[in-house]
């Protein structure tokens, strides 16, 4: 078994949404260049975690924060670091797809030119490179220019994703990134992602066992708020552990 | 049995909304029709190419360019106004106040704004001109149209702010954006259309506006050469040729009605165009 070597680290992580917890004490790595699943029933604070890592937390009413989370070991909570950054180091994929009301093009290279990333000269370029590994260059090079509205939402989020590439993350988030599209585009999606593990640490809320199987290396099951179970995905989802986690994973709730 | 009853219920409510729909049309097309019938004789080329001339609310020569072109400029130049105030205000609105007790405030007040009738606003520009030792001059009628404009703008687009999808803007915060950025390059692309109309919406509000305008633009027989020249306007144009006891003038008056509605109706057809056109690239 390979050494672990932890990307992002969160200590003591509690979440509230008013007087609500929603997330208690979590305390897990997740490894570089690895695919990472969030795991459990719904309602368990998967969510909440995925979005403690980019800190979208902060944009929901009374949401309140306590302990680290820690990329490449910098506490991205600290009041040192700037939100836009934090947000710049990883790709978001959505439940739905969400393109930004303009064209095929424009949406890809949004990204680029915010941050200011490329010269202007070298963006078309960019541009075909970001969707050539989402997977989307093919369908499209022939109406770059078109709204992307027009594309189908399997296409849509392939877009989702090569814009999010574009700002040079490290890490791609993924809530449920295929749950709203059909069998096939999800397929796509998670044939780009195992490819793209190679050069990105993946984090992926799921709550289809089958799919975690086909794509996890590291798995964590929450439950309650709680993080029950984590490890290598092999050993979690065959012979878990804990007994939440064995009642989960046999289908018990 | 109980399925008739909800079958007479549909028919009955479908009676009723017809009846709704029908009345209205009707309103809109005896409006035309009077217009149309009493305006269009005595709309020559001379009515829309002409000053007033000498006897002109007697009966004799002359056209209302003067009320054409004062109009024009009283509405474009009161919407440009209230544009510069009603979006950022929108967009504060939504994108740095939506959380607070603020917004709820602003809102209100606008809406009471709205609710404030013109000649109300025409009194009290009239009132600040006098406290500024300004005559009634272009300029005067412009401000009080912006001020006359500037709620209904502003509810408008932030009627439509509101309705953008708050996955969107995330989508833009997850790619790093700050504040700023989203607002101006994402949510304002998305309501673009929406915007559109609400400018639009002002604009035909106000060139129809014939009190706030009164004493604040006052009327002349001359195209205004500068914003303190005062301007005609063509509500006005309407009002005084109506109160002559001429019957030519009055039909008039109606030509005038006509041109004012033919530009009202250029403007809703543009802004329809425009929003179909701007709508291609929004979110849905």
């Amino acid at each position: 078994m390979s050494e672990i070597s932890p990307h992002i680290e969160t200590q003591n992580l509690c979440a509230y949404y008013g007087s609500t917890q929603a997330l208690e004490d979590v305390s897990i790595i997740i490894p570089r260049n690895q695919i990472t699943m969030i795991i459990g029933p719904s309602g368990c604070g998967k969510t909440t975690l995925l979005k403690c890592l980019n800190r979208f937390i902060e944009l929901e009413e009374n949401a309140r924060v306590e302990g680290k989370v820690l990329i490449d070991g910098e506490n991205i909570y600290s009041p040192y670091v700037e939100v836009t950054e934090v947000r710049k180091k990883s790709g978001l994929l959505a439940q739905r797809p969400y393109p930004l009301p303009m064209s095929i093009f424009d949406n890809v290279a949004y990204g680029m030119r915010i941050h200011r990333l490329r010269p202007r000269h070298e963006i078309e370029q960019a541009v075909r490179h970001y969707l050539q590994v989402a997977g989307l260059w093919e369908e499209v090079k022939d109406r770059l220019h078109a709204p992307a509205s027009q594309l189908s939402i399997g296409q849509q989020q392939r877009l989702c994703l090569a814009r999010g590439l574009a700002v040079q993350p490290e890490i791609i988030l993924g809530d449920e990134p295929t749950s709203a599209l059909d069998p096939i585009s999800a397929r796509h999606i998670e044939k780009r992602l195992v490819e793209l593990k190679e050069r990105y640490t993946i984090v992926l809320v799921s709550h289809i066992l089958r799919q975690a199987r086909r794509l996890a290396d590291y798995v964590i099951f929450m439950y309650m708020g709680k993080v029950i179970e984590a490890g290598i995905a092999q050993q979690v989802l065959s012979a878990p552990q804990h007994e939440k986690t064995q009642a989960y994973i046999s289908g018990e709730f | 049995m109980k399925w008739k009853w909800q079958y007479l219920e549909e028919k009955f409510i479908q009676f009723l909304m017809l009846i709704s729909f029908g009345l209205i049309l009707a309103s809109l097309l005896a409006i035309l029709f009077t217009i149309l019938s009493k305006g269009l004789p005595s709309l020559t080329w001379a009515m829309v190419s002409q000053t007033p001339k000498g006897g002109f609310y007697l009966g004799k020569e002359g056209g209302i360019l003067n009320a054409i072109i004062g109009s024009l400029y009283l509405a474009l130049g009161g919407t440009l106004i209230a544009l510069l105030f009603a979006f950022p205000l929108a967009l504060l609105l939504n994108v740095y106040l939506s959380k607070t007790v603020w917004a709820d405030w602003v809102r209100f007040s606008l809406d009471i704004l709205w609710g404030i009738p013109s000649i109300v606003y025409g009194a009290f520009g009239f009132t600040i001109m006098i406290f500024l030792g300004w005559r009634a001059s272009l300029l005067g009628g412009i401000l009080t149209l912006a001020l006359l404009e500037f709620p209904i703008m502003t509810r408008a687009m932030d009627e439509v702010i509101r309705r953008v999808p708050p996955d969107l803007s995330r989508a833009a915060y997850a790619l790093g954006s700050t504040d700023l950025e989203t607002a101006f390059f994402v949510v304002t692309r998305q309501i673009l259309p929406g915007v559109a109309t609400a400018v639009l919406l002002a604009f035909g509000r106000g060139i129809g506006d014939a009190a706030s305008v009164l004493f604040t633009a006052g009327y002349t027989d001359r195209i205004p050469d500068s914003l303190f020249s005062p301007a005609a306007s063509l509500p006005l144009a309407v009002f005084f040729q109506l109160g002559t006891p001429f019957p030519e003038v009055q039909q008039r008056a109606y030509s005038a009605a006509l041109i004012l509605t033919v530009i009202v109706l250029g403007v809703s057809l543009l802004s329809r165009w425009l929003s179909h056109f701007l709508d291609r690239y929004s979110i849905q």
